[in-house]
């Protein structure tokens, strides 16, 4: 875990370089853009998830012990979430009327959450082509003061208040980064590793009442399938 | 047309902790029962099965286990002077569904009310007078007093296996228990859980401050326990993975570890399930239930008639389907006529996160749902209000439930939302932060209420309930009053950084607070001001008995199952000793 972070950021730049050419030039096969998810897409187009590739990175970057949001799939959670049930909005309440509520009420649009990024990222990724740029190559301070401007609010995106489309990336981003890895991120559970969560397999009668061990357990997530379901032989190796 | 069914003794509207508790007593009395129930079978094999049950994104974040919104929402508002909208997506409480209800992810936290909370508005006034009282508040008593209440509390607890150290027993103050409890006949069933390691810190900080620590009461088993059932449970392996999960091990109280199993034995009593009633339907008079119509999952609807009807639907969904049956006069704030809606009321929940010392490990993720370490002295009216301006109080806690990490990653106040600085910040804080929740009461207004939407509809094209709720101000003085004294405790502990987090409004659906939803068809003893009698019989449809949170005039700093379980076997005995006897208003 202890890559060194300027190259772990010059790496993902180069990735994503590499992925924004492919694009611009749109002869290069989707695979190659799709390399820095780490397989095919199913619901994102290539300049989303180029976007969101570097976007993920920068709520979340690597450091120098640690891998970022982008190094740890997120991109690719994002893309499974939004092609299946959740993204569909066959989770959500959506009759209409549809009209703006107050903050208490919480989210109002009538857009499904893959419609919401798609419009989102459709509205960025239009800005910027329109001043020659695109996000992803901004600089990295650049590229944070404008999700900064994002979260602030006040910036039409299609339809969506920016600030609304920054909150629904940013729950993202957490998800993809703390979830179980079944879900396509956390990859190597880096999320669990990095704050010491011990993952699914959880059961400490005999740990609770042991105040202040350190309990360092190689994380155990749900598609690992790695042990028998009780856990006293595991404690014992520990 | 409905498909007219044979007619049976019971229809039970819901099958929770009240419907399969309510249908095994009237079962075992040899009336033919029939419980309908919504959402879909489920049991601890195969469906709450590790490792698949242990994972946060589906049942903790993408609420797996609850009320299907697609089909059934609820819509929400402030004030009447705004446009409720949907509640889209679950997120500020949780309602349950299919076979067990609430009682599968729930995470077993199970207290005792006061003597005082029974006879609130009596007690209130005894002791401050009525000037303590905001004008817009709307206490009342329940009819009922904890004496009476107190065997079936206990034949609640002995059901669940309750696991816990009596603080009073018939009056006797008994070491390492809760001193300020309202006496109990006799012993918990159970020891309580193990302690965890911030609540041992937090422990040692409130005896230093003159408070009085104990382990929370809790269903989480502490030891292999057979109920008067002749059901047998597990111990609790403190996983971690309890409210919002069902229980793999067979640990946790639920209506699938503790009732179901014998219920679904008796030969008087079937389970229909994937069927929403759609009404209770009356006779002519308006005040007698013929029975209820219901749809299958294949669009069917039948008529099932029953001389009395049970409605355990969960509170909210149980004042949603008296409005839609038109049993009770609704309730309207502006003139204050009517009962069913009155006195909607929440809990009042504030946090106290503690950041320790990085050399603290806490692995907050060995939890039971109810292994926290709490004081009672600022519970309810447990302290002399008399010169601070408001009425009721929190239990302070202090423990975890888990350590999910989706949910779960605080980091100090002046820390950024994301970025490197978060980063490090979750990493740096993650096992050492305790945090202290206060459960406090929630007061009863004028302006508070529930009612049908005039807009928004469900699957089956009938209204949604629309919640109108705000905190009163009386509520949010009392949660800056306790919360403080919560962060004097961490001070104690010796925390790095502690943030006084009271209860601020407006309410908002968007942040989980608690699914303790209370009011709307209270129990009384005034048809004035109250939708069932003592007994939870309906005032105007004597064959119809309504059992739920809904039932409580106001509530109180505690979780709410409780007293609910104690409502349930009162009610049962009302029933089985009396109704049955003699069909007919029983108060």
């Amino acid at each position: 875990m202890g890559q060194n972070s300027n190259s772990r950021r010059s790496f993902l730049k180069s990735t994503l370089i590499a992925i924004s050419t492919a694009t611009l030039s749109s002869e290069v096969p989707t695979t190659l853009a799709n390399s820095a998810a780490g397989r095919a897409s199913r619901f994102l187009t290539d300049p989303e998830t180029a976007f969101l590739q570097a976007a993920v990175e920068r709520l979340i970057p690597a450091d120098e012990h640690w891998a970022g949001a982008a190094e740890a799939g997120v991109v690719n959670y994002i893309d499974l979430q939004m092609a299946g049930a959740w993204g569909h909005g066959e989770m959500m309440y959506r009759h209409g009327p549809f009209r703006k509520g107050t903050p208490s009420q919480g989210y109002q649009l009538e857009y499904t959450p893959a419609e919401l990024f798609r419009r989102s990222i459709s509205a960025i990724n239009e800005h910027f082509s329109a001043q020659g740029k695109s996000f992803e190559l901004l600089p990295a301070e650049e590229e944070d003061a404008y999700l900064t401007s994002l979260e602030k609010g006040g910036i039409d995106l299609a339809g969506v208040p920016s600030n609304v489309f920054f909150d629904f990336l940013l729950k993202h981003t957490v998800e993809g980064f703390f979830s179980d890895p079944l879900y396509g991120g956390n990859k190597n559970k880096v999320g669990w590793r990095m704050v010491g969560f011990p993952g699914a397999y959880a059961d400490y009668y005999d740990l609770i009442d042991k105040h202040g061990v350190e309990f360092h357990r190689e994380p155990i997530g749900i598609g690992d399938d790695a042990i028998p379901h009780s856990m006293s032989s595991m404690r014992r190796g520990e | 047309m409905p498909q007219k069914l044979n007619e049976v003794d019971v229809v039970v509207i819901g099958v929770g902790f009240a419907g399969s508790i309510l249908a095994k007593e009237l079962a075992a009395s040899g009336l033919k029962v029939v419980g309908i129930e919504r959402g879909s079978d489920r049991h601890t094999v195969p469906n709450f099965q590790a490792p698949a049950i242990h994972d946060e994104l589906k049942y903790s974040v993408r609420k797996g286990m609850m009320q299907d919104v697609t089909r059934e929402a609820m819509t929400f508002r402030n004030h009447s002077r705004e446009v409720a909208l949907p509640i889209r997506q679950w997120e500020a409480f949780l309602p349950g569904t299919g076979l067990g209800g609430c009682g599968v992810h729930w995470n077993g936290q199970t207290w005792r009310y006061q003597i005082a909370d029974f006879i609130y508005k009596t007690h209130i006034e005894q002791r401050y007078g009525k000037k303590i009282l905001d004008p817009d508040l709307r206490i009342q008593d329940w009819g009922v007093t904890y004496q009476e209440l107190e065997p079936y509390y206990d034949r609640f607890e002995y059901l669940l296996g309750a696991c816990g150290k009596a603080g009073n027993l018939n009056g006797k103050i008994e070491p390492g228990g809760n001193p300020l409890e309202a006496p109990r006949a006799r012993e918990y069933p159970n020891p309580p859980a193990k302690e965890q390691y911030a609540g041992a810190l937090f422990r040692k900080a409130a005896l230093e401050m003159g408070y009085h620590p104990f382990l929370q009461p809790s269903a989480n088993m502490t030891r292999p326990y057979t109920n008067p059932e002749g059901l047998t449970l597990n111990p609790c392996v403190y996983c971690g993975f309890c409210e919002r999960y069902g229980c793999e091990h067979y640990a946790k109280a639920s209506p699938q570890t503790v009732i179901l199993p014998v219920l679904m034995k008796n030969p008087n009593f079937e389970l229909r399930m994937e069927s929403q009633v759609l009404r209770i339907n009356l006779d002519s008079t308006g005040k007698k239930a013929t029975g209820v119509n219901y749809m299958d999952a294949q669009g069917r609807e039948f008529e099932q008639p029953a001389s009395l009807v049970l409605l355990t639907a969960f509170g909210l969904n149980d004042v949603r389907m008296l409005l839609l049956s038109g049993i009770g006069k609704p309730y309207d704030p502006v003139t204050e006529q009517g009962v069913v809606g009155r006195n909607y009321a929440y809990q009042t929940q504030s946090y106290v996160p503690t950041f320790l010392s990085e050399d603290i490990h806490l692995n907050s993720y060995m939890a039971a749902g109810a292994s926290g370490t709490v004081i009672d002295d600022f519970s309810v009216d447990n302290f002399d209000h008399s010169s601070l301006g408001f009425v009721g109080g929190c239990y302070i806690l202090c423990g975890s439930t888990n350590a999910r990490p989706i949910e779960f990653h605080p980091t100090p106040p002046g820390t950024p939302r994301w970025g490197s600085k978060w980063k490090e910040a979750v990493r740096r804080h993650y096992n050492h932060t305790a945090v202290f929740n206060l459960s406090g009461t929630s007061t009863a207004t004028r302006w508070n209420y529930l009612d049908l939407d005039p807009t928004y509809r469900d699957a089956w094209g009938l209204p949604l309930l629309r919640i109108t709720f705000d905190f009163p101000d009386n509520d949010l003085r009392m949660s800056r009053y306790v919360t403080h004294k919560a962060s004097e405790i961490a001070q104690r502990m010796g925390a790095k950084i502690i943030v006084d987090q009271p209860r601020t409004g407006p309410f908002t659906t968007t942040t989980y607070q608690s699914t303790h939803n209370t009011g709307g068809a209270l129990m009384g003893s005034d048809p004035a001001t109250s939708a069932v009698n003592r007994y939870c019989q309906s005032w105007d449809v004597p064959n119809v008995f309504v059992v739920g949170a809904c039932n409580y005039p106001q509530n109180s700093s505690y979780n709410p199952t409780g007293t609910l379980g104690a409502l349930i076997y009162w009610t049962a005995d009302a029933l089985k000793t009396r109704y049955l006897k003699r069909p007919g208003p029983l108060a």
